[in-house]
């Protein structure tokens, strides 16, 4: 039962020091063997480097191609004119910014679960693109506002959580990082990543719940209240910006890894 | 159960304590964090004279004059439950028309009127294309946030 609340940390020279701990996942117990292949750092970076190209730039073609059409050959809004357009960018960024942090809260889970070292690096190498796409959700947002609401910014319920959120992936870099230099085992950005996952559900049922400023949501899983002549670039961009941040990902964890991989080089030429 | 198992467990308590959480918090704090009063709720609940607050609902059909200075506005928003008469001295936001969501910042008058500092406008989640507009008309901006 002590190991209900023994989060140690995962470098093999613990495991090597206490033989009483339980075996590392990839060698016995596993109990996903097909997602565990990709555990395997050797294994992730075979696969990830020539993902990497395919997922960004074809993420970037739809992305082009998306908001080539949303640009020119979508009608206007009946009531907000061509400022709807802002739609092909400002969803895709919100999007990403909150599926930014579904990944660092399941990413901090297997870590915290399996302790394998590439979920937190996965973790760590969402958080940068999540707060660049957070942060140009609240721009593109905050562009829109100012001619359909006449005000660049308010305090209400989903502009408010949504910044919260910006600042929330700004302290977690900051807290991995810090981690990472004092050669922490990982757990307390972890921890703060699942602890973060308070604010998507706020976001997401801020305009349900609260009055707010900022509308309802148009997109449900069955219908949307988007006429569909507006609506049919949305997927493309939706499609090629979620490929575009999954290449960025891989980019920054393959650095990631290989950064980690000199330290420990250098590390090793320094005690010799 | 193993421990990785047991860790399992406890990561999914924790996360699922944490929407919990903020489910709650959110239903909790349905009051306080509104950004503005829809008029059914003055009636209900009063809001004290001179404070300054944020009125939201939809301009009222039929009911936007100009008076004879030519930049007073005065308006009735509505919730479908109740109505406020509102006034304003100022350009009003482009989206600002009748049927449409409508949040004036400002503060009441004894006699129960609102006259606003600030107009927004409030668009609501339908998004169509001109010609769609035209004939669906009648119920396009009835927006589920602003009548109840």
């Amino acid at each position: 039962m002590t190991r209900l609340v023994d989060f140690s940390p995962w470098p093999l020279r613990h495991v090597h020091a206490n033989v009483a701990f339980p075996a590392p996942c990839h060698i016995s117990t596993f109990t996903v063997p097909a997602l565990h292949a990709f555990a395997n750092p050797a294994r992730f970076l075979r696969i990830a480097k020539p993902l990497t190209p395919v997922l960004t730039w074809l993420g970037i073609a739809l992305v082009a191609i998306g908001s080539w059409v949303g640009l020119t050959l979508t009608p206007p809004d009946y009531l907000q004119g061509d400022t709807v357009r802002i739609m092909y960018i400002h969803v895709p960024t919100a999007w990403l910014g909150m599926g930014g942090w579904s990944g660092i809260a399941i990413s901090s889970i297997a870590f915290l679960v399996w302790r394998h070292p590439l979920a937190a690096i996965a973790a760590r190498a969402i958080a940068a693109p999540g707060a660049t796409f957070a942060a140009l959700c609240l721009v593109t947002g905050s562009i829109w506002g100012r001619p359909t609401w006449g005000t660049w910014w308010q305090w209400d319920g989903r502009l408010t959580s949504m910044l919260l959120l910006f600042f929330v992936y700004v302290s977690y870099l900051a807290l991995a990082r810090a981690d990472a230099e004092r050669e922490g085992d990982g757990r307390i950005p972890a921890i703060f990543g699942i602890a973060g996952t308070i604010l998507l559900p706020i976001i997401r049922y801020s305009v349900v719940w609260w009055n707010t400023l900022h509308q309802g949501p148009s997109i449900g899983l069955t219908k949307s209240t988007i006429a569909g002549a507006i609506l049919w670039p949305l997927p493309i961009v939706l499609t090629g910006a979620t490929l575009f941040f999954a290449g960025v990902v891989l980019m920054r964890m393959r650095t990631l890894l290989a950064r980690a991989k000199a330290e420990a080089r250098l590390r090793r030429m320094a005690r010799a | 159960m193993t421990a990785k198992n047991q860790r399992l467990v406890l990561a999914l308590l924790a996360v699922a304590a944490i929407v919990a959480a903020a489910l709650l918090a959110l239903s909790a704090l349905k009051d306080q964090a509104a950004f503005f009063y829809a008029p059914s709720d003055v009636k209900r609940d009063g809001v004290p004279v001179g404070r300054a607050v944020r009125l939201g609902g939809m301009v009222e059909k039929g009911s936007v004059a100009r008076a004879e200075d030519g930049v007073t506005v005065r308006f009735t928003v509505t919730d479908g439950q109740a109505t406020t008469p509102v006034t304003f001295a100022g350009i009003v936001p482009d989206l600002f028309r009748e049927g449409s969501g409508v949040v004036a910042e400002g503060s009441f008058r004894p006699d129960g009127a609102f006259v606003a500092t600030n107009l927004l406008a409030k668009h609501d989640e339908k998004y169509m294309p001109p010609e769609l507009a035209k004939t669906s008309a009648g119920t396009m901006h009835e927006t589920k946030s602003l009548t109840k």
